[in-house]
């Protein structure tokens, strides 16, 4: 392969620039919540408070999940980001991690963005341990299912 | 009221295009973050040193003020101690998180793009979450 010529579209798709980016925007947006009506960003426990919240703690969490997939989602059909956009993996697999994340994001309080983006930010004892945890359980989980023999869907 | 709403919709709307630019919502590039003993790809690096940088000098400021802007009070967590249910539940979502390269925050966005992984995965993580919550009551 030859070199690639840098034009402003490859600078574009360089993924550590759109990453970083990215990460500023999200962290942004937790500190505006923060800010503004004094909540964390974090999906897990937004979307986990949607059913059992009283009315009055609805509303707001409706209101960032709409403007999350609204623009994110609209954004994410126009954006030249890496999407292949119907990947598709075998839906037995889709539906136990799925199980696994909610499970799991309800039982320890958070998840990338709760215990990352925000408890990370607050310094919190909590959220480091459990970002140690999930990130570590996810690279043995990937290094069993890619690199051991037999695992792989 | 409408402020805040308002407040809460555009932190929404600022969270989901950050996903959306960052690449998370494509569950291969988390895999590839997670596949430390293969291809690696350091994308969720950036993504996450960018957002815990910008946390980490503007939580400090914020929580300094007496309330939030649309007043009310801070609703940050207290607790400071380690326990099994956090360290349990951490390492169950890590689990599934390495199992599929979703987690919550990108997934609702690619359902909301149309992608078939995401749909097949959402209602599979509000069961989930269903049930961890029923077992803690």
């Amino acid at each position: 392969m030859g070199s690639i010529p840098i034009t402003r579209s490859t600078i574009l798709m360089n993924h550590w620039a759109t990453g970083l980016l990215g990460g500023v925007l999200i962290g942004s947006a937790a500190v505006l919540l923060l800010w503004s009506i004094g909540r964390i960003a974090g999906i897990s426990g937004i979307v986990n408070g949607v059913a059992g919240a009283a009315p009055g703690d609805r509303a707001w969490r409706i209101a960032f999940l709409g403007g999350m997939t609204i623009v994110g989602g609209v954004l994410l059909l126009f954006v030249p980001t890496p999407p292949p956009r119907f990947q598709t993996g075998p839906a037995s697999l889709l539906l136990a991690a799925g199980f696994l994340v909610g499970f799991g994001t309800r039982l320890g309080n958070g998840c990338t963005s709760g215990h990352g983006v925000c408890g990370l930010g607050r310094f919190s004892k909590r959220s480091l341990a459990a970002v140690v945890t999930f990130m570590a359980a996810g690279m043995a989980t990937v290094l069993v299912m890619r690199h051991v023999p037999g695992f792989s869907p | 009221m409408k402020f805040a709403l308002s407040a809460a919709f555009a932190s929404g709307a600022l969270f989901g295009a950050g996903l959306a630019i960052s690449g998370m919502t494509n569950r291969f590039v988390v895999l590839g973050f997670l596949d430390v003993f293969g291809a690696f790809d350091p994308t969720l690096l950036f993504v996450m040193g960018g957002a815990v940088a910008v946390t980490a000098i503007a939580f400090r400021r914020v929580l300094k003020r007496p309330a939030p802007a649309c007043g009310g009070g801070f609703h940050v967590p207290t607790a400071d101690a380690l326990d099994t249910r956090l360290i349990a539940g951490a390492a169950i979502f890590g689990i599934g998180w390495g199992l599929a390269g979703f987690c919550p925050g990108p997934v609702l966005v690619g359902a909301a793009a149309g992608l078939r992984d995401a749909w097949i995965f959402v209602p599979a993580m509000l069961a989930g979450s269903f049930v961890a919550g029923r077992l803690h009551q």
